[in-house]
């Protein structure tokens, strides 16, 4: 690993002050996949600002009736809440998905949405990646595609988001809170914290620099079922194939894209009488294969197909 | 970096370097090779040690984020006089060849017990909102975490559920 400073943020104000003022600072949370990534010297970051400790892991429900779970939140305390378990299942159900118990009980909320691609490219340092390495190059695109993004992906990147649960906070129309070094608090759908690669795949998010997420706020949850289903290559302790995640009329895609994939199309068709099958074909229809993952538009269709009716038999 | 952690019981004061992880704190600094490095990556479970009672893995922390942590590594657990129940059953029933993976192990049953114990749910959890039903696939998917390359996983199974009860 390459030298870097460390310091224990005293308050978010404190953090996002010293990411600003700070080159080539990075957060730190549960330092599961940074940590990871600057073993395999492909994070290089010079300070590290530990923002672990700060008192954001509160779990509480919102005026609104909706659930409120601070960034600081472990993956294991969000998916053990009683409420989490009881009203947003999907949820539940989709961080137990992902990692192991061990990294769930060390990973943050905030940290799981900030987690970086498993594209084997960009773990390969001898390998190009646009996203890794700008410019020089994707890998993937002729490559090693089996597990490569079907929607929104660009000439420049085919990777996916990784992360299980924010395919569950997509269906669920979760919001985004953060705090700016300006001062500067705002709430935005998670679908818009996540960006399509584009042209500039080393950007995952829009977030500005030194930015922090504090919390991720639910609203009640929509009327009607709810299921994650995850396809993977071994049962358990494997990264995802795909997935989809299910909440009432709400229909959302994992691993698909460089985002978490909401399936709009898809939740039209349905809303307007069309089999689950159907909606996920119209979803699927601007769907686009770089070779070896030509499987998984199938793989998707099937998937949602199954989790739509398992949604609805546990909605009634 | 100044750095306290208690380990084992007993509160340790040590000047690290920042990129120092938790294992490697535990392994080169202070002396307990008890915990493994296996992948160094967080993929075998091999390095598992208990923070502030819950189980992770200490290859992917650093040791300065555990600052004011109490940490349990095996040999916080029992000793060779005076086994914990978990390292008892593993002899007992064998749940071992190597060995290599044993403490990472061990550590990881006794965390897992711990988090049945307050009701956090697994992907194999039916209900969600039930008390869980620790069964064979319940107990076998919680520990995924914990690879064992000689596959004595029936005896890794029998020995939790020995303890279990």
């Amino acid at each position: 690993m390459r030298p870097f400073t460390y310091e224990r943020a005293e308050s978010a104000e404190a953090a996002v002050q010293a990411a600003a003022a700070t080159p080539e600072a990075k957060f730190i949370a549960g330092g599961t996949n940074l940590l990871d990534l600057m073993k395999l010297d492909i994070e290089r970051p010079a300070h590290l600002i530990d923002v672990g400790r700060l008192p954001l892991a509160r779990i509480e429900e919102t005026p609104e009736g909706g659930l409120r779970i601070g960034a600081m939140a472990t993956n294991s305390q969000a998916a053990a809440d009683p409420q989490v378990r009881a009203r947003y299942p999907v949820l539940a159900q989709a961080i137990v998905a992902g990692g192991s118990p061990q990294l769930r009980n060390k990973a943050s909320v905030g940290g799981n949405l900030m987690q970086r691609t498993r594209c084997a490219y960009f773990y390969d340092t001898a390998k190009p990646c646009n996203k890794r390495e700008p410019g020089s190059g994707c890998g993937a695109l002729e490559g090693l595609n089996r597990n490569a993004a079907i929607l929104g992906q660009s000439h420049a990147c085919i990777a996916t988001h990784a992360s299980d649960m924010a395919v569950a906070l997509a269906a669920l129309d979760a919001v985004v809170e953060t705090l700016a070094p300006t001062g500067e608090t705002r709430a935005f759908p998670l679908l818009e914290l996540h960006r399509l690669p584009g042209e500039t795949p080393q950007v995952d998010t829009h977030l500005i620099p030194g930015e922090l997420i504090t919390a991720v706020v639910l609203p009640p949850p929509p009327p009607g079922g709810q299921v994650y289903r995850k396809a993977r290559d071994r049962a358990s302790y494997a990264g995802g194939l795909a997935s989809v995640a299910v909440a009432g009329g709400n229909l959302a895609l994992g691993m698909v894209a460089h985002k978490p994939w909401r399936a709009t199309d898809a939740e039209a068709a349905l809303a307007a009488g069309a089999s689950p099958r159907e909606a996920a074909d119209i979803e699927l229809a601007q769907a686009a294969a770089a070779g070896r993952n030509a499987f998984k538009v199938e793989l998707v269709a099937r998937l949602t197909a199954a989790a739509v009716a398992e949604a609805r038999g546990r909605g009634r | 970096m100044r750095t306290t952690i208690t380990v084992n019981g007993e509160a340790r004061s040590v000047d690290v370097d920042p990129r120092t992880t938790l294992l490697d704190l535990l392994r080169e600094t202070l002396g307990l090779t008890g915990t493994k490095k296996g992948c160094d990556h967080g993929q075998c479970g091999a390095c598992t040690v208990l923070v502030n009672g819950v189980r992770i893995n200490a290859c992917l922390s650093l040791a300065v984020m555990h600052d004011g942590d109490e940490v349990v590594s095996i040999e916080g657990l029992g000793t060779p006089d005076a086994l914990h129940p978990m390292q008892q059953a593993f002899l007992t029933h064998d749940a071992f060849q190597c060995g290599y993976c044993t403490p990472g192990q061990i550590c990881s049953a006794v965390g897992m017990l711990a988090e049945v114990e307050a009701g956090w749910p697994s992907q194999e959890t039916g209900d969600l909102t039930a008390p869980v039903d620790l069964t064979d696939a319940e107990l076998r998917e919680r520990m995924s975490g914990n690879l064992c390359r000689c596959s004595a996983y029936p005896q890794i199974v029998a020995a939790i559920r020995e303890v279990a009860g």
